[in-house]
């Protein structure tokens, strides 16, 4: 339990904004680091693979005080996926504590004594769902163990429940808030001795009708998100970042900005040596009283940029170069049975080509921070998906010890991979410094995001399939060519990491007794980074959509056709594919369960009546796959109508992901993937042209809207089963499976094949 | 040139450059911030406020035009936060991130007063300049008809 020693009970939203808050709080213990051994290093899967492990330590996440409000401490970082409410969900339910006296404090980036924090991954629950019933159970033991002792009774005869501990043949019984005291004074129970409750007795895990904990700040405009952070005495800046990555400032004029009202300084922030991990790109900030007053200051600068050989980079020939790569053999990934010999002696051979676009991850918020450097000690508020990680890069860029940086985490407003990524702050401490510590907010304006992100990758995939005399496929050849993530941080890595290997391509689990993977060269010429579901987009848009373009060749029934391929409900352990990664998880506790992929597959399609007549013009697509170790699949519904316009009237997601903490949220991922998954599928893509992003702003970096997005999205959770099964993820998974569903289906309307994303008016070419 | 505007009931003077955006004086001069930046070029909707209780984007407001004018921000929706919106979009837990809830928020009230009873395509011709990259449109659809309907689910 904890000590609210950093402002605990307020309110993440403003909590660290606002200093001196009479909290009130009696604080159960302090929280030493108590050394918990099962984190360390031997163990290599889930959150023991992660760096810093993890913690169950009650006195760590949470509080009680005097009041017998509990404070529940988050250390994985909000950004939509409701993790502040499921986390105290499954804390509160342990500690069986009132749902309606639960408050949720933020934690600092501190994984020395919180564990792991990089929130990405879809690893939040996955990873934290057990430590955090620990916590939660260990707490409730030490208030049963506080109330025996102030009665002197066995402690058999005592129960807690309800926010208060009972003597069971007495019916005497104490509130948390008096047993605060006294609980903080006793040391946690040991891992061993820890009782968790019997999942019949949740009263909050797995359970619906539970309101977002950020609900009221959200809806009246009160939640602080890293744009909105404000301290006294703050200046405002924004950067003029090269347009080309590796670009650099040839010349500067800055007399124009520094005539703009409220300009205060103009800045030069160095080029980093490339590859630029999450380094500032350099520039020139421009600091001044307010924001606007900053970006006008901007645009009155004047600098000649030295583009650097990027410049080069243009989408059109890049994807030629992409288009010639996968037509040669390259290096082999995974390689069983012959799939050469196969295919010389197959009935039919069928072949086809995919090119997914770069995606901006655009989160509404664009990247923002406040940090200010002030008596040798750095302070951040940033919306930031890794603050531990963001603490590190400020420690060593302004030189000071770790334990001298703190970094706040507000609300996200939207992460999806950008944000994981800490330039950003580091670029508003470099601004602080120059202002001899002064506090300095710095944003990034739509075009800064838009410009200078880290997209996700440019692919094109390439599938070629040998089908018998019946059309089952008897050999199948995949080629993925995509510039990737390892090129932040080490010069051309030439090919893709096991991680990319791992997300969709190595480990397609079909019954082909031939099969080949391979992957050539990539050279990336812009920061390549994550972006919600990565390397899964455009592998489950190219297999899914091959499968359906089998299943025509074959005469076949797509979904039938799909299960087939599939196979007969196994487990295949993810090694066997070539799959070492598996999404850092033990492959004996998380195998490929065909069986669950098929149940989601057979979930959808009976959803959204799959096989009834379809009036013409419309048409049924449907697309499985298996990522984060959680399957989800999709059935979209098309419209067709005159010169190619289409629509989605209805789309059907079914998931499983395991076990469920929270439904509402589960529910609420896959309606945003299905929206997320519609965009990227229809309208969205980045290109380049000499090295800079075209689509600067929401004008042409279309996404979807209301009025275009699916008219109603059905989701199904499958049954997860008991809670001491393995969970998976629920934040990406639910987003690789739409595209190749509205495609699938498009060509179920129309007859027309697409195979190049965002679909846009490819209807009527 | 000094101006004069009401914000959320509340006179305010303005002495600063007329053609700065009302989103960055209720932002960085008042510090309400519950009106969100998201392009600045009237592509998303997040900055969307009442001006005399008409819908209007934030970002393309010189605040030299809100002189003499009444701004109404979220913060300023409904004393308690408890607007027929506020209260559907909390019971619907409409909310991901909810960045841009607060523009969505404005609008959708604004649409209610003009339209008590919206259709669906009253709905989409409202609610089509309010981007939400989390993907909640199915719940704030289904949050604002029941909003209309009282409040009743």
């Amino acid at each position: 339990m904890i000590p609210c020693d950093d402002g605990g009970l307020v309110n993440v939203s403003r909590r660290g904004l606002v200093a001196g808050l009479g909290l009130g709080a009696l604080v159960l213990a302090v929280g030493l680091p108590s050394r918990s051994g099962a984190q360390q290093a031997e163990a290599k899967f889930g959150a023991d693979g992660m760096p810093n492990g993890w913690r169950d330590d009650p006195k760590v996440f949470v509080g009680i005080a005097e009041d017998g409000t509990v404070t529940v401490t988050c250390h994985r970082q909000e950004m939509g996926q409701g993790v502040r409410t499921s986390v105290a969900m499954v804390v509160a339910d342990e500690l069986g504590a009132d749902w309606s006296r639960v408050r949720v404090a933020q934690a600092d980036g501190d994984e020395a004594r919180y564990g792991n924090q990089d929130t990405d991954g879809s690893r939040s629950l996955r990873h934290f769902f057990l430590p955090l019933r620990r916590a939660g159970a260990g707490g409730r033991m030490m208030l049963e163990q506080a109330a025996a002792a102030r009665w002197g009774v066995p402690l058999a005869e005592v129960r807690a429940g309800d926010h208060a501990v009972a003597h069971l043949p007495s019916g005497r019984s104490l509130g948390y808030g008096e047993l605060a005291r006294a609980a903080a004074d006793l040391p946690a129970p040991p891992r061993e001795a820890i009782r968790l409750k019997d999942a019949s007795q949740f009263r909050y895990i797995g359970r619906e009708g539970i309101g977002l904990v950020d609900n009221r700040d959200i809806t009246t405009g009160r939640a602080v998100y890293g744009i909105d952070a404000q301290v006294d005495g703050m200046l405002h800046a924004v950067v003029a970042r090269p347009p080309v990555y590796g670009g650099k400032v040839a010349s500067l004029d800055e007399s124009a900005a520094l005539k703009v009202p409220g300009v205060v300084r103009v800045v030069r922030i160095d080029p980093p040596t490339l590859p630029s991990e999450f380094q500032p790109l350099g520039g020139v900030a421009v600091i001044a009283r307010n924001t606007w007053a900053a970006m006008r200051g901007r645009d009155a600068l004047k600098i000649a940029w030295e583009d650097g050989p990027n410049a080069v980079y243009s989408s059109d020939t890049y994807r030629q170069g992409l288009e010639a790569a996968v037509r040669r053999p390259a290096k082999v990934v995974r390689n069983e049975g012959d799939v050469d010999r196969a295919m010389a002696g197959a009935a039919k051979r069928v072949a086809a080509e995919y090119y997914i676009p770069h995606l901006a991850q655009t989160p509404m918020e664009p990247p923002a921070a406040l940090v200010r450097i002030q008596g040798g000690r750095c302070e951040a508020w940033a919306c930031t998906q890794a603050p531990q990680v963001t603490r590190t890069r400020l420690a060593q860029k302004l030189g000071l010890p770790e334990e001298a940086v703190t970094v706040h985490v507000t609300l996200l407003g939207g992460g999806f991979g950008r944000k994981s990524k800490p330039d950003y702050v580091i670029e508003a401490a470099l601004c602080s410094r120059a202002m001899d510590g002064a506090p300095v907010k710095l944003t990034w304006t739509r075009e800064d995001d838009l410009s200078n992100g880290y997209y996700g990758t440019v692919s094109v995939e390439r599938l070629e399939a040998g089908l018998d005399a019946d059309g089952k496929p008897v050999a199948w050849l995949h080629r993925s060519a995509a510039p990737s993530i390892g090129a932040l941080f080490v010069p051309d890595p030439k090919h893709e990491l096991p991680l990319e290997l791992g997300m969709g391509f190595v480990n397609t689990p079909f019954a082909v007794p031939n099969i080949r993977m391979e992957n050539p060269e990539a050279v990336a010429h812009v920061r390549v980074g994550w972006y919600r579901s990565v390397s899964n987009i455009p592998r489950a848009f190219a297999v899914q959509s091959f499968v359906a373009e089998l299943a025509h060749a074959a005469g076949r029934d797509p979904k039938d056709y799909l299960l087939e391929l599939i196979g007969p409900a196994r487990l295949i352990d993810p090694t066997d594919l070539g799959d070492a990664w598996n999404h850092g998880e033990d492959p004996r506790r998380y195998p490929i369960d065909t069986g669950r992929l098929r149940r989601v597959i057979e979930t959808a399609a009976a959803g959204i009546g799959w096989g009834r007549p379809m009036p013409r013009g419309r048409g049924l697509g449907i697309a499985g796959h298996y990522s984060f170790v959680t399957y989800v699949a999709v059935a979209a519904e098309v419209e067709v109508g005159e010169r190619g316009a289409f629509s989605v009237p209805r789309v059907d997601i079914a998931v499983d992901c395991g076990a469920v903490v929270n439904p509402d949220r589960v529910r609420a991922q896959m309606e945003g993937s299905v929206v997320m998954g519609h965009g990227l599928a229809t309208s969205a893509e980045i290109s380049f042209k000499d090295g800079r992003a075209v689509q600067q702003n929401f004008d042409l970096y279309e996404l979807t809207r209301i009025a275009t997005a699916p008219r109603e999205i059905r989701v199904h959770i499958l049954p997860g089963g008991d809670h001491d099964r393995p969970l998976g993820g629920v934040g990406e998974p639910g987003l690789p499976p739409v595209a190749p569903a509205i495609v699938n289906a498009i060509f179920a309307a129309t007859g027309k094949r697409i195979r190049r994303l965002p679909i846009r008016d490819q209807i009527n070419a | 040139m000094a101006t004069a505007l009401i914000v959320n009931g509340i006179e305010r003077r303005f002495d600063g450059d007329a053609e700065m955006p009302l989103l960055w004086y209720l932002r960085d001069e008042l510090g309400l911030t519950g009106t969100k930046f998201g392009c600045g070029i009237a592509q998303c909707g997040t900055c969307i406020v009442h001006i005399d209780g008409a819908p209007a984007l934030a970002c393309q407001t010189p605040v030299a035009l809100t002189v003499g004018r009444r701004v109404t921000t979220i913060e300023g929706l409904s004393p308690e936060g408890n607007h027929p919106v506020q209260v559907a979009w909390r019971e619907l837990n409409v909310a991901q991130c909810g960045y841009c809830q607060t523009g969505q928020i404005m609008q959708a009230a604004a649409l209610l007063r003009d339209r008590p009873d919206p259709s669906d395509a009253d709905i989409d011709a409202a609610m089509n300049g309010n981007l939400c990259r989390c993907g909640t449109y199915p719940r704030i659809r289904a949050a604002i008809r029941q909003a209309a309907k009282g409040g009743k689910p």
